[in-house]
């Protein structure tokens, strides 16, 4: 199948944006590719979202610029506990299904008759967990056991969009290892748009903060590590 | 009231346009900042905001649908909006148009992607001056756009009228009352689709079809218009 592209690399392309042509070939069944955010429909491919075109070995996909977070099975999350029942925790997670947390997964040996849940996490209080299980018809469920999950007892948790999560980690995670060797914060970047930062002081968490509102407004700006980086070097002084 | 002179001597409408002309077209996107998309609409006279919320939990939760997102839409008429003070519950006209709305809508919103969750869509006019129900429809696809919900494309929406025996383009109030028919369409321009269509009042078959070709003509260049609006929203954050 040849496709002659429509666009150049990171442009930015609305809904119903012609993104490609399919060549010499007869009748293309009509195709639809969520997780390429494209959908093929006669002999075009068109974008569905409003995101940025990006062409890699002659295939084209849409990054959105702009959406919810969309839980999948395995990705990390940072949830805030929103309501304790009998035997699991409400997570919410940003999306738009509400998580659960099984009380066998913080407490072992877990018993509803002589555990009470809010002694383990609280409403209001935050953690790092994984999608254990998502298959559209349930609610997610949560799992905190492996290293680096479970509560959230320092630090400080940001929010941004989800949809700019790539891009704070950069490709091959170049952009999250700038942020994080500049202002020396221990950093996580969950999949849904939640950022848990610890830093050695008030100062640099800032500079953090304002970096990530950068990130944010400009996502779609060429050479944006190189931008981070003059602002660090700027901001930082000599500390960096 | 005594009927006014819709077409003057010259050739002209009431408000000096030709035949085939729009009224002046004013967009912007994500004019709000507690909902994740909305914008705002001017045909002339005719004021319009929106508001995408979504896709997000279902309230009361037995409205959910299994296998897709629903969408709701409500279209709403400010009490300030008409001469004459509307009264600000929902009347019978404008549960209608929230429905056609809906419709069109629901043709081209990928809702299967999100089952079990909701999409709501507020249209609120501000000053109604003719085809609010039009600049309703072009709102609320750029704020479905701009919340980053995947559409098959945007849709644009105009309203072709007869009046003294002339057919025009985008009519407005006065024409609305005292012309002798009034097509408004729903036009996803990039797919080539029609996905809204009423008509009031009587057209032969060949006026129809001249009627249409004017709608589509017009819708296409409000479609490049809203295309233009999209794209600006992120120029905005580079020049800064």
């Amino acid at each position: 199948m040849d496709i002659k592209i429509l666009v150049a690399d990171r442009q930015i392309v609305r809904p119903g944006d012609v993104l490609a042509i399919i060549e010499n070939s007869g009748e293309v069944t009509p195709k639809y590719l969520p997780e390429k955010h494209i959908y093929i429909a006669g002999n075009r491919i068109y974008s569905d979202v409003l995101g940025i075109a990006s062409i890699t070995d002659k295939t084209v996909s849409v990054i959105p610029l702009e959406g919810v977070y969309f839980p999948k099975k395995d990705d990390l999350v940072i949830g805030l506990i929103t309501g304790v029942g009998i035997t699991n925790w409400i997570v919410d997670i940003r999306a738009p299904y509400k998580a659960i947390l099984n009380g066998s997964e913080v407490i072992e040996g877990f018993n509803p008759i002589i555990h009470n849940l809010r002694d383990y996490l609280d409403i209001g209080e935050y953690i790092v967990a994984k999608i254990a299980v998502f298959d559209r018809t349930r609610d997610p469920v949560l799992t905190v056991k492996g290293k680096g999950l479970g509560k959230i007892t320092e630090g400080t948790v940001i929010e941004v969009k989800p949809s700019r999560v790539p891009r704070i980690i950069g490709k091959k995670g170049s952009m999250l290892n700038l942020l994080t060797s500049k202002t020396g914060c221990n950093i996580i970047v969950a999949q849904n748009g939640m950022v848990w930062a610890r830093c050695p002081n008030n100062h640099r968490l800032n500079i953090l903060i304002q970096a990530l509102k950068i990130i944010e407004d400009k996502v779609h700006m060429r050479g944006l590590t190189e931008e981070i980086r003059l602002f660090l070097d700027k901001s930082l002084g000599g500390e960096g | 009231m005594e009927k006014p002179i819709l077409i003057r001597e010259d050739g002209l409408r009431h408000d000096g346009r030709k035949p085939n002309e729009l009224r002046p077209i004013k967009m912007d996107v994500g004019v709000l900042k507690n909902a994740d998309g909305s914008a705002y609409v001017e045909y002339g006279g005719t004021k319009v905001i929106a508001a995408v919320y979504g896709p997000r939990e279902v309230y009361p939760r037995h409205l959910a649908l299994p296998d897709r997102a629903l969408i709701r839409c409500r279209y709403h008429m400010a009490p300030f909006s008409t001469s004459d003070r509307k009264s600000p519950a929902p009347s019978r006209r404008e549960i209608e148009l929230s429905k056609v709305i809906r419709e069109a809508l629901e043709s081209l919103v990928f809702s299967e992607l999100y089952p079990r969750t909701t999409i709501d869509v507020f249209i609120e006019v501000l000053q109604a001056d003719g085809g609010t129900r039009t600049t309703g429809l072009t709102a609320a696809s750029l704020a479905l756009a701009d919340a980053g919900i995947p559409m098959r494309d945007l849709v644009a929406g105009v309203a072709v009228g007869k009046v003294d025996g002339v057919l025009v383009l985008d009519i407005d109030e006065v024409e609305d009352e005292y012309g002798e028919a009034d097509m408004p369409i729903g036009y996803a321009a990039g797919i080539d689709e029609i996905v809204l269509l009423q008509l009031n009042g009587v057209l032969t078959v060949e006026e129809f079809r001249e009627a249409l070709n004017l709608a589509k003509w017009g819708a296409e260049q409000i479609y490049k218009t809203m295309k233009e609006t999209l794209h600006k929203k992120y120029l905005k954050a580079l020049e800064e």
